[in-house]
């Protein structure tokens, strides 16, 4: 019988600038060495539902860690308190998310079980942290699910501290899996085409899969938005691309 | 979608009932966007705050788009109103 145990904990890290920040973590409890897998939460924050996710990896396999991007605005706070925090100061500055998932990139890799390969994977706004993460941090894959403004640009009088990533697309460092409805309307499939556009010009490595008869959110399992093919078939692809690019190799 | 568009407003001599009682309101963040409880892919949400009592200060709506159609016209009735009296 397999041994299939998973520790899931809070745990405290060191983020951006230093500061200690806490995280949701999930590993297998053997001494495999694993691949690490940066889950980076939506804009409603660190909720039930992301720390779901991260357990899912752990599952998959992976140690799987979800820093709280909102720490420091609001240390202990209910989740959608701590969004609406947020919210209300403008969204998380982009160096901020940066050093915050590079301390986690730092986490994951650092147990003796870890074989030093690491993923980042984003939904919604997490999507474009995601991509944001693959260009600043030392990763080897990145996964952007249906992430607005990576590409586009923000309405007039846009009060969120969002820079869409159209020139820092040719710094991005590891290969990208990008998972896009095509119902949805922030990406649009207009900016997913301009996005792989820029990739092909840059000679990146990536993989989209775009989907039918699902808009954004296609994953939220608790949500109007959910679909189940689209998110059935992502699932896959996600499991299939970090076997490539994160998991143990010849283990 | 998942536009964050947000429109932000500074209040005074306003006050919301919290979780843990009455607090005077500091600001409001109006917003369409993803709710966290209401059954729809979007609502119109309000976030009433007073930032220095910390994030649970906070009174928190959810409203359908025909409902906060609904409210915006009994504010402009209510607001109309109290100009005469």
């Amino acid at each position: 019988m397999q041994h299939d145990a998973v520790l899931a904990e809070t745990i405290g890290i060191r983020g951006h600038g230093d500061d200690a920040i806490e995280a949701y973590t999930a590993r297998p409890m053997d001494a495999t060495p694993r691949g690490g897998v940066i889950v980076i939460h939506h804009m409603p924050g660190y909720d039930a539902a992301t720390k779901e996710i991260t357990r899912r990896f752990a599952t998959l396999g992976y140690h799987a860690i979800c820093p709280n991007l909102y720490t420091r605005e609001a240390p202990g706070a209910d989740p959608d308190d701590a969004a609406a925090t947020a919210r209300a100061r403008g969204g998380e500055p982009g160096a901020q998310l940066v050093g915050d998932a590079a301390g986690a990139a730092r986490s994951p890799s650092s147990p003796p079980t870890s074989n030093g390969r690491v993923g980042t994977l984003g939904f919604c706004s997490g999507g474009r942290q995601s991509v944001l993460a693959g260009i600043e941090v030392d990763v080897q894959a990145a996964i952007d699910c249906y992430g607005a403004f990576v590409v586009g640009t923000p309405p007039e009088g846009f009060p969120l501290r969002v820079r869409p990533l159209d020139d820092r697309i040719g710094e991005l460092r590891a290969p990208l899996l990008g998972l896009f409805g095509n119902d949805d309307s922030y990406p649009s499939p207009a900016q997913v085409d301009e996005l792989e556009k820029l990739l092909q010009h840059h000679g990146k490595v990536y993989e989209f899969h775009r989907y039918d008869d699902a808009g954004h959110a296609f994953f939220s399992v608790d949500r109007p938005s959910y679909r189940v093919a689209a998110a059935v078939d992502g699932w896959q692809r996600i499991r299939e691309f970090l076997a490539r690019h994160v998991a143990t190799r010849g283990a | 979608m998942c536009t964050y568009s947000t429109e932000k407003v500074a209040l005074a001599d306003s006050s919301g009932k919290g979780p843990t009682g009455w607090f005077p309101l500091e600001t409001a963040t109006v917003y369409y966007d993803h709710p966290v409880h209401a059954p729809d892919e979007h609502t119109v949400n309000i976030d009433f705050l007073n930032p220095a009592h910390g994030p649970g200060a906070r009174v928190a709506v959810e409203l359908s788009l025909d409902s906060a159609r609904e409210l915006l016209a009994a504010l402009a009735v209510t607001v109309d109103r109290a100009a005469h009296h």
